[in-house]
């Protein structure tokens, strides 16, 4: 569109134009042809394979499997593994979010503060930030070390008096999932912090002289200006988080495995095991279709938020 | 003067409290990276010592030093440069070219496809890792560097592909318009004069793309199966199940495994941040 107005007539012939313009229609397509093939193969053709998968009794395994409906996920949905995976998950998330939002924006605000040097917050920035640049992995090994019966916590709780024996934070089937959600909050809330301190500092200065001339305290400030101003990202982040945290699967998978028993089964846990420790592809897929679905559903709030902000 | 002083005084505590704050923010952030890095650091007996010390009593390197003395261990680490590398680059070219169609062209099927990369970014992976180990088997590139290098590019590019219309979409189209005008064609104006003037864009999401496929978990769980062909994720994961619980070594792999990223933060901070973000403020 904006090209079409720089062809200054003078300077190109008529053939010219119309060969451009011919070749301006073509142009974006050839662009975009390297990405949309990939989308196809990584993305199109897989999300349909998978949902036949799930319509079907033993595929991948066998050559002509049979067509069973909607039998798979009756199958999953009266599993009480499964829907106890639903609900572990759903907890999880929920939990991590909530603390996401209350930890990343309490450090947001802190680090925002006038009462602190420039430099110092920098730095602060900087070591606040690191939690989020480490791979799941290596998070789930370092707080299995921590959080080992004779390790640290443990020693320094005991010392306190806090707890009077040696609590198995990852293997008891009471304390793994919150174990497991402290961890994630952990690991996550750098996120939240970066993209409210980014928001704090393009909030207006004259909004917060405007409440300070009509009286409000820093808390009614809080409330009434910095909350409402950060809305619109907090809402974004959150529903985001949400989605990936969902999808949580190597933290899990390298602490707990899902376990003790089934006390901290995931959605894509299930959905792991399922597939490549039993080889059951079709139940696999089922699974697999419901967490894609609730995905997105939730996506689409995200995409709709996010055209209602801009 | 009364009124003065007490708000004086509440100010000093408000400030006292920030830092109470600031500090036990820091532990709660650090305490656990710091705990890694010391234990690293530590002989393996002395690792559940009580009462428990953040710094060794004497500090080894042995666990560093049968990491690089053993080539096994050598190998995930050569796996996920090279993976994480190839990855990179093609995301940068892939992406660049798609986000300049997005940025410079009005087409019709811009829209449809804008909602296909945005809804990639939350398609869970585990959902399209059953048809992908057909896919790949199928393919003959089970348990290569190809299956894991096509399979990590779902993820990258949707990501790449917003950053970098984001960032094309700040340059003034004047730019690439006086190409056309001189007669030049728009791969011409691409290259040229938006790929030069891309560089702090290019960054920032090479920097994120490396950072995603250098994380990747399950794909490279899945996707390969030789000890040859595992990446540092996997690597450490592994080695966690055999010898169970050296504890000295794994904080040493976690470390060397986490060093990559630490050091593209702290040199490339701004850029990271910009991908950090991308996800969030975008769309």
């Amino acid at each position: 569109m904006a090209f079409a107005t720089a062809q200054s007539p003078g300077a190109i012939g008529r053939g010219m134009a119309y060969a451009l313009l011919h070749r301006r229609k073509l142009a974006p397509y050839l662009y975009v042809a390297p990405s949309v093939s990939l989308f196809f193969l990584l993305m199109l053709y897989p999300m349909v394979a998978v949902f036949r998968y799930s319509l079907l009794d033993g595929a991948i395994l066998k050559p002509s499997p049979k067509f069973v409906w909607f039998d798979n996920f009756l199958q999953i949905f009266s599993d009480p593994v499964f829907v106890q995976a639903i609900g572990h998950t759903l907890y999880f998330s929920i939990m991590s979010v909530i603390f996401h939002i209350i930890v990343g924006l309490s450090f947001a605000l802190m680090l925002n503060s006038d009462r602190i040097a420039r430099p110092l917050q920098s730095i602060l920035r900087v070591l606040y930030i690191l939690p989020w640049l480490f791979t799941a992995v290596i998070i789930a090994i370092i707080w299995r070390l921590i959080l080992d019966p004779n390790g640290v916590i443990n020693a320094i709780l005991m010392a306190l008096h806090i707890v009077d024996f040696k609590v198995e934070w990852f293997s008891s089937s009471r304390t793994a999932i919150h174990a497991l959600t402290f961890v994630n909050i952990w690991a996550g809330y750098p996120l939240y912090m970066v993209t409210l301190l980014a928001g704090l500092q393009g909030i207006p200065r004259d909004l917060y002289e405007a409440a300070s001339i009509d009286g409000a305290g820093p808390v009614r400030q809080l409330l009434h200006v910095t909350l409402p101003q950060l809305k619109p990202i907090i809402v974004s982040i959150a529903l985001l988080d949400f989605i990936w945290t969902m999808q949580v699967f190597p933290l899990v998978w390298m602490t707990t495995g899902g376990g003790p028993i089934h006390a901290t089964e995931m959605m894509s846990i299930y959905t792991y095991k399922a597939a490549f420790s039993r080889f059951q592809f079709s139940i696999a897929s089922a699974s697999a279709v419901v967490l894609f679905i609730i995905s997105m559903s939730m996506t689409y709030f995200y995409i709709k938020h996010q055209k209602a902000v801009r | 003067m009364a009124t003065v002083s007490r708000f004086e005084r509440r100010s000093r505590l408000v400030t006292l409290l920030l830092y109470c704050g600031l500090a036990a923010g820091l532990v709660f952030a650090c305490f656990p990276i710091v705990w890694m890095f010391f234990t690293s650091l530590k002989s393996n007996t002395e690792i559940f010592a009580l009462p428990p010390r953040i710094l060794p009593k004497v500090f080894t390197f042995e666990a560093y030093a049968s990491i690089f003395s053993d080539t096994a261990k050598l190998r995930f680490f050569l796996n996920s440069y090279l993976v994480a590398g190839v990855v990179t680059l093609l995301t940068v070219v892939v992406a660049l070219l798609a986000a300049y169609a997005f940025s410079r062209y009005e087409f019709r099927l811009k829209k449809p496809f804008n909602l296909l990369v945005i809804s990639t970014q939350t398609v869970p992976p585990i959902t399209l890792l059953i048809p992908y180990f057909g896919m790949v088997v199928a393919f003959g590139i089970f348990d290569t560097y190809y299956a894991l290098i096509l399979t990590y590019m779902v993820f990258t590019l949707p990501y790449a592909i917003l950053l970098m219309t984001g960032y094309l979409n700040t340059l003034p189209k004047d730019l690439d318009e006086a190409v056309l005008v001189d007669g030049g064609t728009s791969w011409t104006a691409l290259w040229r004069v938006i790929v030069p003037l891309s560089v702090p864009g290019i960054v920032a999401t090479a920097v994120y793309t490396f950072l995603l496929a250098w994380n990747e978990f399950l794909f490279a769980l899945t996707l390969t199966k030789s000890m040859d062909m595992r990446t540092v994720p996997i690597g450490i994961s592994l080695l966690m199940g055999q010898h169970a619980f050296e504890w000295n070594e794994m904080m040493a792999m976690s470390v060397l495994g986490s060093l990559p990223l630490l050091i593209l933060y702290l040199i490339a901070q701004r850029y990271f941040l910009v991908g950090m973000t991308a996800g969030s403020m975008k769309g």
